[in-house]
C-alpha cells in the first residue's frame, strides 16, 4: 500500500492523528495521484457506505461572530464527546500571493485535546469560493471525525460552494445587518438549512432581527428553516439549541443522495477547471455530462469520477 | 519628581532595591510588576513559566505587597504602579497594606497606570474583554475620587503607542480618544458635579522621541486639546482642573543594541523634549537605561539614568526661565499642524463609535505606521547612527564585563515564588477566601462597584491569580486584534519583487505555498517584531499563521502540526527565552513537528549558543534591522530543509 493510501486507511480506521498529513497531501498540487489514492481508501465503496461524520458548513459576513461562535460550538461538541475538525477558509487578499491566516486564534480550545483539529487555508484565487483541496479534505476527514466544519466568509458564492460539500449549511447573521435578509429576498442567497442570529444578548435588536428573518423566509417559501438565536458572550446561550438544530436537519436528510449529488457536481467542476469549455463540449455539453455521471457507480470518489470523465472526453474527441 | 522604573525577582529583593534608590535621592517609587502579576496569573500557572520575576516583581497577595514596601512609609510616598488589567487588585493590596501600617487610604498618593486600551493596542497585558475592562477602570475612578482622593486612578498612556510605531499625530489622537472613552464611562457612574474633580485626576504618560523639537510641540498640542475637551465635552471650568498633567518615560524604540553607548545621548536629547518649555513640562520623568535593548538594566545602569535627570535639573539653567517658546512662530506652526492632524484622526475614531470600538482600526494603523518606519530605516531614509549609518565601531568596553553588561535574574526565583505561594495558600483561612471570591463573582455579574469586594478579597488573603480567574469566569476571555490583517500591504519594491519570485519558485517545487507560523510564547505582549515579520512574510507571498501573543508551548506545537507549516518564527522580549524556547522545542518534538525554528527578540549574545544547541536554526536580535535579509534567510532555510535546490 502506498504512503498516501495508508493515510486514507488510517482515516478509515478513525485515526484522528492522520489529519495533519492528510491536509498536507491534499494541499500539494503536484501530488494529485496520491490524493486520488488516499481518497479511494475513504470512498463510499471502500467504507461500505457514506462517511459517518457530519459535514457542517458555517458561513456569514465578516464580523458576524463566526469564530467566537465556532469556539463555543467546538467546546459543546467536545462536551458531547464528538471529535471535531475545522477547516477555516480565510478570505485574505492575495495581491502578492501571500495571506494572513488568523482565524484559529479566535477559537479557544485545549491544545492537548487530540479530538480537535483546526486547519486554516487561504481562499486563494478562488475568490470567496472553496479551494478544491478543502473539499477533498472535508470528504476525507468525515471518515474519521464525528463533525467536520467548513468555515467560510461571505454570503453569496462561497455559501453556494459550501452547500455543495456540506450536509448542513448554517448561515450566521448579526442583528441589525439587513444583508442576509436582502440576499434571501433577492434570491442571491440560497436558503440555508439553519439560520443563526448571533449576539442575542443585544436583546430587542436581536429579537427584531429574528422576526424579520422569519418573515423573509416565509415570503421565500421556506417555512421550515430553523432560526436559532445564540450569544457567545459568557454565559454563552443557545449553543446546545443550535447543535440540536444542526443534528435535526441532518437526521431529516437523505445524506447519501446529497453527497452523491455533491460528488458528481464537484467532479464536473473539477473536470471543467482542468479541460475548460472545450472538454465539456467533447462530453456533449453540461447536461449530457450530468446524465452520463448519473449512470456511474455511486460509491466512486471525486478523482475517479474526474478520471472517468476525462477518459470519456478523450474517447469522444478522438 | 524623579523615579526609576524598578522591580525584579522577589518582593524582598525589590524592597532592597527601592530602599537603595530612595537613599540615592530618588523621590518616589515606580513599581515594575512581572508579567504573570500584570496579566492575572499566579506563579504556578502554565503561562507563568519562565516569566516569574523577569521584567518586574511578582505580587501574588497582600503578604507580597507588605514585603515589597517594608520599612517604606506609605503615607509619605508617591507610588507609581505600572499595572493595568489587574490595577483594581493591586490598588486594593496597596490600600490593605497601608492599613496595616496604620495609614489611611485618604492620604495615599500615587498612580495606577490602568490604561487598558493601549494594552489592546500595544503592550498586551490585558486580561478581560474591552467592555468589562472599561467597567473596572470606571469603578476604580469612581471609587478613588471619593475614598482615595489623592490617587491618580488612571494614567492614559500614549507612551506605548509610540513604541508600537505611532506617529506624533496618532499618539495624540489615539490617547485623547482613549481618555474620552474612560471619561464617558465614568460619567455614567459618578455624580455630574464630580466630573471636574474626575477630569483633574486623569493624568497622561507620554513618550518623547529623539526628534525633540517636534516632540515638544506634540506635548503643547496635547495640552491644548485636553483643555478644550474638558471645557466642551465635560463642562469643566476650573483652570486648575483643566491643566494637562503628564509624566514621561522617554523612547525605548529608538534605543539600539549596537553601539549602545549612543543611547545615552539619545536619552538626554529626549529628556529635553519634555523639559525645555515650561508651559508643557513633565511632572515626573523616568529615563530608560542605556542597555535596555540588550537585557535587564543593573542598579548601576539605573543610577546613570537618575544622574542624567539630576544634571539636567541642578546643573543646567532650564528651570530658571519662563516658557522659552512663547511667541515662537515655528513652534506655533508645528503645534497647529499637530492639533489639526489629531482632530482629523480623532474624528475617524469617533466615527467607529469611540476608542473601544475602534481598537481594530487603531491597531491596524499602528502596525502600518511601524511598517513604514522600518522600511524607511531599511532604505536609509531615516538615519539611525550605528545601525544604517556609521556602523563601524570599536569594541564597546561597556558591554564587556563578565555579566555582559546586563542583569540576569536567578532562575531559582520561579520555584522559590511557587513554594512561597503554596505556603501562603496553606496558611490562610480558606473559608474566608472562598466567601470573598463568591462575593467578588456576584458583584462582577452585577452593576455594583467592584472595589469593595476586591479590597475584602485582598484582606482575606486571595491571590492575584484567583482574583483574575474569578473575573475571567464572569467576563469571558479575550484575544486582542493583531492588526496584521488590517494593515495594508507595503508598496512593491525591487528587493521585494526578487523575494516574491523566490517564494513563488520554492512554493512551486514544494507543491504548496510556503507556510510560516509566527508565534509569541509566554506572557510578553510586545508584539511589534512578530507583527512586522508576519506582515512582511505575507507581503512576499507566504501563507502566514499568526495567532497573536500569549501562547503556551503546547498551543504553538498544536498549531504548527495542524497547520502543516514549513517554518516557525518565535519572538520573545521579556528575557524568558532561556526557559520558554527549550519548552517549545520539546513540545514540537513531542508533536512530531520537524519544521525549522528561528527566534527573534532581546537575546543576549551569551544565550545564542544555548538556543542553537537545543535546535534553533537562527537567532535575530534588534541589531538585525534588515527585515528583508531575515526573510531571505527564512526562505533559504525552508528550501534547504525540503531539498529544494538553490535558484540557477
Amino acid at each position: 500500500m502506498s504512503e498516501a493510501a495508508a493515510l486514507g486507511a488510517r482515516l478509515r480506521e478513525r485515526d484522528l492523528s492522520a489529519a495533519p498529513a492528510v491536509l498536507n497531501l491534499v494541499e500539494t498540487r503536484t501530488r494529485a495521484d496520491e490524493v486520488a489514492a488516499m481518497l479511494r481508501e475513504v470512498s463510499p465503496a471502500a467504507l461500505g457506505g457514506e462517511a459517518p461524520g457530519h459535514l457542517v458548513g458555517i458561513t456569514g459576513p465578516p464580523g458576524a461572530g463566526k469564530s467566537t461562535l465556532l469556539s463555543e460550538l467546538v467546546r459543546a461538541w467536545r462536551a458531547r464527546g464528538r471529535s471535531v475538525a475545522v477547516l477555516a477558509v480565510d478570505p485574505s487578499s492575495r495581491r502578492s500571493g501571500g495571506s494572513l491566516l488568523g482565524d484559529r486564534a479566535r477559537i479557544d480550545y485545549d491544545p492537548t485535546d487530540p479530538g480537535v483539529f483546526i486547519r486554516s487555508t487561504a481562499a486563494g484565487e478562488q475568490l470567496g469560493g472553496l479551494a478544491p483541496a478543502t473539499r477533498a479534505a472535508a470528504q476525507a476527514l468525515s471518515a474519521a471525525f464525528d463533525v467536520v466544519v467548513i468555515e467560510t466568509v461571505g454570503v453569496g458564492q462561497s455559501e453556494t460552494d459550501v452547500a455543495e460539500v456540506a450536509d448542513t449549511v448554517a448561515v450566521i447573521v448579526q442583528p441589525g445587518s439587513g444583508d442576509a435578509l436582502q440576499f434571501i429576498k433577492a434570491g442571491i442567497m440560497d436558503i440555508p438549512d439553519v439560520l443563526v442570529v448571533t449576539k442575542s444578548d443585544l436583546g430587542q435588536i436581536a429579537l427584531r432581527a429574528r422576526r424579520d428573518l422569519h418573515a423573509a423566509l416565509r415570503s421565500a417559501g421556506a417555512r421550515d428553516v430553523e432560526v436559532v438565536a445564540v450569544s457567545s458572550l459568557p454565559p454563552a446561550d443557545g449553543i446546545d439549541a443550535l447543535i440540536d438544530a444542526l443534528e435535526k436537519h441532518r437526521a431529516g436528510l437523505d445524506v447519501a443522495a446529497r453527497r452523491l449529488d455533491a460528488r458528481r457536481h464537484a467532479a464536473l467542476a473539477d473536470f471543467r477547471a482542468e479541460h475548460g469549455e472545450r472538454g465539456l463540449r467533447a462530453l456533449g455539453g453540461r447536461r449530457a455530462a450530468q446524465r452520463w455521471l448519473a449512470g456511474q457507480e455511486e460509491g466512486l470518489e471525486v478523482p475517479s469520477l474526474v478520471q472517468a470523465l476525462s477518459d470519456r472526453a478523450a474517447k469522444e474527441s478522438s | 519628581m524623579m523615579r526609576t522604573y524598578a522591580g525584579h525577582s522577589t518582593a524582598k529583593k525589590s524592597n532592597e532595591l527601592y530602599r537603595g534608590n530612595l537613599a540615592k535621592g530618588q523621590t518616589g517609587l515606580s513599581i515594575a510588576f512581572d508579567l504573570p502579576t500584570q496579566t492575572g496569573y499566579d506563579a504556578d500557572h502554565e503561562l507563568a513559566r519562565g516569566e516569574v520575576g523577569k521584567v518586574g516583581v511578582p505580587v501574588a497577595h497582600r503578604g507580597d505587597m507588605e514585603a515589597l514596601v517594608e520599612g517604606i512609609p506609605l503615607g509619605d510616598m508617591n507610588t507609581s504602579m505600572t499595572i493595568n488589567a489587574t490595577a483594581a487588585w493591586m490598588l486594593a493590596l496597596y490600600i490593605v497594606t497601608a492599613e496595616e501600617q496604620g495609614v489611611e487610604a485618604r492620604v495615599l498618593q500615587g498612580t495606577t497606570q490602568n490604561d487598558i486600551i493601549k494594552e489592546f493596542l500595544a503592550r498586551g497585558t490585558y486580561a478581560f474583554p474591552p467592555g468589562p475592562s472599561m467597567r473596572l477602570i470606571a469603578d476604580m475612578v469612581a471609587y478613588t475620587v471619593e475614598e482615595v482622593p489623592k490617587w491618580n486612578p488612571i494614567n492614559i498612556c500614549s507612551y506605548h503607542l509610540q513604541e508600537a510605531g505611532a506617529t506624533p499625530v496618532q499618539e495624540i489622537a489615539f490617547s485623547m480618544a482613549n481618555a474620552i472613552a474612560v471619561l464617558d464611562a465614568v460619567r455614567d457612574r459618578v455624580d455630574e458635579a464630580l466630573m471636574g474633580k474626575v477630569f483633574s485626576r486623569i493624568s497622561f504618560f507620554v513618550n518623547a522621541g529623539v526628534r525633540f523639537v517636534e516632540e515638544h510641540a506634540k506635548l503643547r498640542a496635547m495640552g491644548i486639546l485636553w483643555e478644550e475637551l474638558g471645557r466642551d465635552r465635560y463642562g469643566v471650568t476650573d483652570e486648575k482642573q483643566l491643566r494637562f498633567r503628564y509624566g514621561v518615560q522617554v523612547n525605548s524604540l529608538g534605543l539600539t543594541e549596537t553601539q549602545p553607548e549612543n543611547n545615552v545621548q539619545r536619552i538626554v536629547l529626549e529628556a529635553l523634549a519634555v523639559t525645555l518649555g515650561r508651559n508643557a513640562r513633565a511632572r515626573a520623568i523616568q529615563l530608560p537605561a542605556w542597555n535596555e535593548a540588550l537585557g535587564l538594566p543593573r542598579p548601576w545602569d539605573q543610577q546613570w539614568s537618575l544622574r542624567i535627570q539630576q544634571v539636567l535639573a541642578f546643573e543646567t539653567d532650564i528651570l530658571e526661565y519662563p516658557d522659552i517658546f512663547e511667541g515662537s512662530k515655528v513652534m506655533e506652526g508645528l503645534v497647529a499642524e499637530l492639533v489639526d492632524g489629531a482632530r482629523a484622526e480623532m474624528a475617524i475614531v469617533a466615527e467607529h463609535g469611540g476608542a473601544v470600538e475602534a481598537v481594530d482600526y487603531m491597531k491596524g494603523s499602528l502596525v502600518e505606521s511601524h511598517r513604514e518606519r522600518i522600511a524607511r530605516i531599511e532604505r536609509g531614509e531615516q538615519i539611525v547612527v550605528g545601525i544604517n549609518k556609521y556602523s563601524d565601531s570599536e569594541d564597546s568596553p561597556l558591554a564587556a564585563g563578565e555579566d555582559g553588561g546586563i542583569l540576569t535574574v536567578d532562575p531559582g526565583v520561579e520555584a522559590e515564588q511557587q513554594a512561597a505561594l503554596e505556603d501562603w495558600r496553606a496558611g490562610r483561612d480558606q473559608a474566608a477566601v472562598d466567601a470573598a471570591l463568591a462575593e467578588l463573582a456576584r458583584v462582577a455579574q452585577s452593576d455594583e462597584n467592584i472595589m469593595e469586594a476586591t479590597i475584602a478579597a485582598a484582606r482575606a488573603g486571595v491571590t492575584t491569580g484567583e482574583w483574575a480567574q474569578t473575573l475571567r469566569d464572569a467576563f469571558g476571555s479575550y484575544r486582542a486584534p493583531t492588526g496584521v490583517g488590517e494593515a495594508a500591504s507595503g508598496p512593491p519594491s525591487e528587493s521585494n519583487e526578487e523575494l516574491v519570485e523566490e517564494v513563488e519558485r520554492v512554493s512551486e517545487v514544494l507543491g504548496r505555498r510556503i507556510k510560516i507560523l509566527v508565534g509569541k510564547p509566554g506572557l510578553d505582549g510586545h508584539s511589534n517584531g512578530a507583527e512586522q515579520i508576519a506582515v512582511r512574510a505575507k507581503d512576499i507571498g507566504m501563507d502566514v499563521v499568526y495567532e497573536g501573543i500569549r501562547l503556551t508551548p503546547s498551543q504553538i506545537a498544536k498549531s504548527a502540526l495542524d497547520e502543516g507549516v514549513h517554518v516557525i518564527g518565535l519572538s520573545i522580549l521579556s528575557g524568558s527565552h532561556r526557559e520558554l524556547i527549550p519548552s517549545v522545542m520539546t513540545a514540537l518534538a513531542e508533536a512530531g513537528v520537524d519544521a525549522p525554528v528561528v527566534v527573534g527578540g532581546i537575546i543576549p549574545a551569551a544565550d545564542v549558543a544555548g538556543l542553537k544547541e537545543c535546535g534553533v536554526a537562527a537567532v535575530y536580535t534588534p541589531k538585525d534591522f534588515d527585515l528583508q535579509k531575515i526573510m531571505r534567510d527564512i526562505v533559504s532555510l525552508v528550501a534547504e530543509r525540503n531539498g529544494v535546490a538553490a535558484p540557477a
